[in-house]
């Protein structure tokens, strides 16, 4: 699985390359890998399995510190940029424009007291903030960062990516559960329907992704985009922008912790650090899905002119940008809404673009740049076509505006005065 | 329908991130307050009051408290009381000005600032002394002989208890004549 | 298998983000679906109308502002009247058009942080709401202009208001006027067009014309259900004979009617203020007055059309210097009693939705 990094391949080369891995440890070509020596192992023959594992934790405490950092910088970053657009300036005390505003936040947060409710199941009440942020962290691990770098060629890397984020459900109903608390046991029964109902247009929507490219794997879809799939897909991405913002409760999908209504929902009895670490996941969960919809539909790191990495996390950060748009603009659903926005809306369209997507591959398996382009002009108009219907099939009549009319009741004289 | 009211909304959000924020950093900007704010800081000028303690019982919380002794005789202005406590206790005050309002010599005015805050309750009640020290930056609230002039008390100077009185300052000719020649 | 359900019961404050202060609603909840809601009062109670026995009338305008802190110069207004009727003051030509541009400018700021906050109650995450507190806060500059205070004005007093306005409130005035449509426009291109807005408050929390009549429902609640009921064209006091506006009134008294009805009063409350900025001339601002008024023997009843509805005040005299009994008719509490009634079979999330649409105001609910 790892054996594509190319740091990877550095560092099990430099510890443990003999002849028995010469094929794997000779440069293809001089100077495209920093170590040649095939001989020069610093570890006797027999201990690979040290190298492997080396390397291997070196990679993911890179990866895994990394992720960590830039989640503090895009708090730092949502919070500023959700200052600029309620009309505000937002944190700029600590550091140069308030950038060590996460650090003192994280201070804070672990001095703060850690208290349990006396009623809670302690056990699942302490782990759920694990089982929330891991998944997060798992996702980053078939996601391709740059140019031959990522984690592991998982060859099912979507079905991967999807498993684990249903994870979090999981988390949101262990702490909503062990709080012991009615608003955090409604933010957790709200939090099961409605995640585990957007997966499934989440899905649906990456099984058109899958069909065009041909493969499970999130290198090889990347590879694969010679459009990006944003063209491609316009209604695969509009839905799984929809049902991953719904996935990660952000407005307007937001009423699992729907802060005017159940007032925090899942993590209203959680302080210190847990809470730290809960809303360290939730700030998180745009990252990765800025990541997934990056890969996904527009074409990764592919790009001209720049580093393929900038590229990436130029095509993360205006996904994000997005989300954030979105977040602070709308308001929130109904719970009965959301339901039926994923089952009566997000799910036929999902099958709709599906459907089509298939019989296109049907009729060109490979097509050219033409076919493509034609494929592309086919999907839009089926995207604002089917969209239009169904905004007709579930619009509210009541959007039109009742002319007002006087009731008999009015133009009773004052008696009073 | 259809989505579009929600670009709308979200035009009008982009819109509003182009702009300029309209909140400051408080401790080193400071919004421009108007002459007439009534702030905490009571000004009072010891030398027009005559302890008659109107605003004692104008006050709707009955915070200011007066003790007062007979003084010596001014030869131009009769008898007058010497005072020896004015306190009021800003913890409880709402600020409404019904004491300014209420003082018929123009020696209580309200203040111009509004940073009194103390750790203590006690610290809260402003006692004579401090009163007599504090800079004299009056409010133009309910004096309109300070508005008259222009006074800004957050850019102008201090004033003396000669300048705030709502009548003018009679000359030395006027003096001598009312009170030396006659 | 059958599953056996039973109903929740759930606090919903006194600390609560969306109770707008420390009210406290006792809700059993089905599912999410409401059963029942016992709200609970009181936890702001500060006596102000046994407090207002013990003042001079004129030191019972500074307790006024305490009532409906949003909207202080509506209370004041409808205290100061009650004095005059109470007293037979005749206050100045200047005096009532600088209270009318006051009180309507009171009205903007409030039916802002109504705007602001409801749409908080729906999920905004504070956005509308930081829009509509930039716009209240260029009105509390004008405040501070006129009286030198933001929140807690104290600006009339009986027979006028305690001085003049300065000579750099018209300009600021003249300014806001004309930025301020713009403004509500923008509110409007956020707010009102917005599908999700549309399908939380369309045709949820309905309260009907007669039900809304017999409880004795005042203000936009009462407009938003049809009824053409305003006190300024009803029972005009001051000088609102004087200015052309219109009443702006709902057809099915839902949610979205009740927040549209508040954004179209914006707009009158605006035209009032540039008729009354017209007609204003230069004058006395203050009838001579003593600070101890002694209105004679009996009682008066004086109302206004407050931001939130009829806000009356109540005055017996004994003869006296301050007021024998004092008893205030405040529109939030009022529009509370049918809480029970609008709320009940929606869900939790409209209940909040409804329940900011009422607009009430804790400081005048316990007084």
């Amino acid at each position: 699985m790892l054996e594509g990094n190319a740091i990877f391949r550095n560092i099990y080369c430099l510890l443990a390359g003999n002849e028995g891995n010469a094929a794997y440890c000779t440069p293809l070509a001089p100077g495209q890998y920093g170590y040649a020596g095939v001989k020069f192992g610093l570890l006797p023959h027999g201990w690979e399995w040290v190298a492997y594992f080396v390397a291997g934790f070196i990679i993911v405490f890179m990866v895994v510190n990394a992720i960590m950092l830039s989640t503090a910088l895009y708090t730092w970053f949502e919070r500023r940029a959700i200052g600029r657009f309620q009309a505000r300036i937002g944190p700029n005390r600590w550091g140069p424009f308030g950038l060590l505003q996460p650090i003192a936040d994280l201070l804070k947060m672990l001095l703060k007291e850690d208290t349990v409710p006396k009623d809670a199941d302690r056990w699942v009440f302490n782990i759920a903030p694990i089982v929330m942020f891991v998944p997060m962290l798992l996702i980053f691990a078939v996601i391709p960062f740059g140019k031959s770098s990522y984690i592991a060629n998982l060859n099912i890397g979507i079905l991967f990516i999807i498993s684990v984020t249903t994870v979090s459900a999981l988390a949101i109903f262990m702490a909503g559960w062990a709080s012991a608390n009615k608003y955090a046991m409604f933010g957790a029964v709200r939090g099961v329907a409605q995640l585990v109902s957007y997966e499934v247009p989440m899905v649906l929507s990456i099984v058109g992704v899958i069909l065009l490219s041909g493969s499970l794997s999130t290198i090889s879809i990347v590879e694969s985009q010679r459009l990006p799939f944003l063209l491609l897909q316009p209604l695969g991405f509009l839905i799984f922008l929809l049902a991953a913002s719904a996935e990660m409760n952000r407005t307007p999908f937001d009423l699992i912790e729907a802060d005017s209504e159940i007032v925090a929902g899942y993590h209203i009895e959680y302080s210190g650090m847990k809470w730290g670490v809960l809303q360290a996941a939730e700030f998180a969960a745009p990252l990765a899905t800025g990541a997934i919809m990056a890969t996904l539909f527009l074409q990764g790191w592919r790009g001209t002119f720049l580093p393929s990495h900038l590229w990436f996390l130029l095509k993360v950060f205006s996904i994000v940008f997005l989300l954030l748009w979105i977040r602070a603009t709308l308001p929130r659903f109904r719970v009965d809404q959301i339901m039926g926005f994923a089952w009566k809306g997000l799910f036929p369209l999902a099958l709709i673009n599906l459907f089509v997507t298939a019989i296109e591959v049907l009729i060109w398996p490979l097509p050219n740049t033409g076919q493509l382009w034609l494929m592309v002009g086919i999907n839009w108009i089926v995207a604002v076509v089917s969209i239009v219907a169904f905004a007709n099939i579930l619009g509210q009549r009541s959007f039109r505006r009742l002319r007002p009319r006087t009731s008999p009741l009015a133009g009773v004289t004052s008696e009073v005065g | 329908m259809y989505g579009l009211g929600i670009l709308q909304g979200l035009t009008v959000t982009f819109k509003n991130l182009m702009r300029k924020p309209f909140t400051i950093q408080y401790p080193e900007e400071r919004i421009p307050q108007h002459p007439r704010f009534r702030g905490e800081e009571f000004t009072w000028y010891e030398e027009r009051c005559t302890g008659c303690a109107s605003c004692a019982k104008y006050c709707p919380l009955g915070i200011i408290k007066i003790v007062t002794h007979p003084g010596k005789t001014n030869m131009q202005e009769g008898d007058y009381y010497a005072i020896d406590v004015f306190d009021i206790d800003i913890g409880r005050c709402m600020f409404c000005g019904l004491c300014v309002e209420a003082c018929p010599y123009d020696a209580l005015f309200m203040g111009s600032g509004f940073e009194e805050g103390q750790y203590r309750r006690q610290d809260l009640v402003i006692p004579v002394d401090r009163l007599r020290k504090a800079s004299k930056r009056p409010s133009t609230w309910f004096r309109p002989q300070l508005e008259d002039k222009g006074y800004n008390p957050h850019t102008g100077k201090e004033l003396s208890w000669r300048q705030v009185g709502r009548h003018q300052q009679p000359s030395q000719e006027d003096l001598k004549e009312k009170w030396a020649e006659r | 298998m059958t599953l056996k359900t039973e109903p929740v019961t759930i606090n919903i404050g006194p600390q609560h983000p969306s109770t707008h202060g420390v009210f406290r609603m006792r809700v059993t909840f089905d599912g999410e679906v409401v059963v029942d809601v016992e709200p609970v009062l009181g936890y702001l109670h500060r006596g102000s109308e046994k407090l207002a026995e013990e003042r001079t009338y004129t030191q019972v305008v500074t307790l006024t502002d305490r009532l409906d802190y949003v909207a202080s110069m509506s209370n004041n207004l409808a205290y100061v009247l009650t004095v005059e009727k109470l007293a037979g003051i005749k206050p100045p030509d200047r005096a009532m058009y600088l209270r009318v541009i006051a009180a309507e400018l009171m009205r903007i700021a409030s039916h802002l942080v109504f705007t602001g906050f409801w749409l908080n109650d729906l999920g905004a995450l504070a956005t509308p709401l930081m829009y509509c507190f930039r716009e209240r806060e260029k009105i509390l500059d004008l405040f501070e202009m006129l009286c030198g205070a933001r929140i807690t004005l104290s600006y009339m007093r009986p027979g006028g208001v305690f001085q003049d306005a300065p000579e750099d409130f018209w300009p600021a005035l003249h300014r806001f006027l004309e930025e301020m449509p713009n403004y509500i426009d923008e509110y409007e291109g956020l707010i009102t067009g917005n599908e999700i807005v549309l399908v939380r408050a369309k045709n949820v929390g309905i309260l009907s014309a007669e039900k809304a009549v017999n409880s004795s429902i005042s203000g936009p609640i009462l407009r938003a259900s049809g009824v053409e009921w305003d006190l300024r064209k009803a029972d005009p006091y001051e000088i609102y004979d004087r200015v052309k506006f219109n009443i702006p009134f709902g057809g099915v008294g839902d949610n979205f009617d009740r927040y549209f009805v508040r954004v179209q009063e914006m707009r009158e409350s605006l035209k009032i203020i540039e008729q009354c900025v017209e007609q204003v001339e230069p004058g006395p601002v203050r009838s001579e007055v003593p600070f101890l008024v002694r209105p004679p023997k009996g009682e008066a009843y004086g109302r206004v059309e407050a931001p939130k509805g009829e806000l009356g005040f109540y005055l017996v005299s004994d003869g006296g210097i301050a007021p024998y009994r004092c008893k205030i008719r405040s529109p939030s509490f009022i529009n509370l009693t049918i809480l029970r009634d609008i709320l009940v079979g929606w869900k939790l999330a409209d209940m909040i939705v409804t329940f900011g649409t009422i607009d009430i105001n804790m400081g005048e609910v316990d007084r």
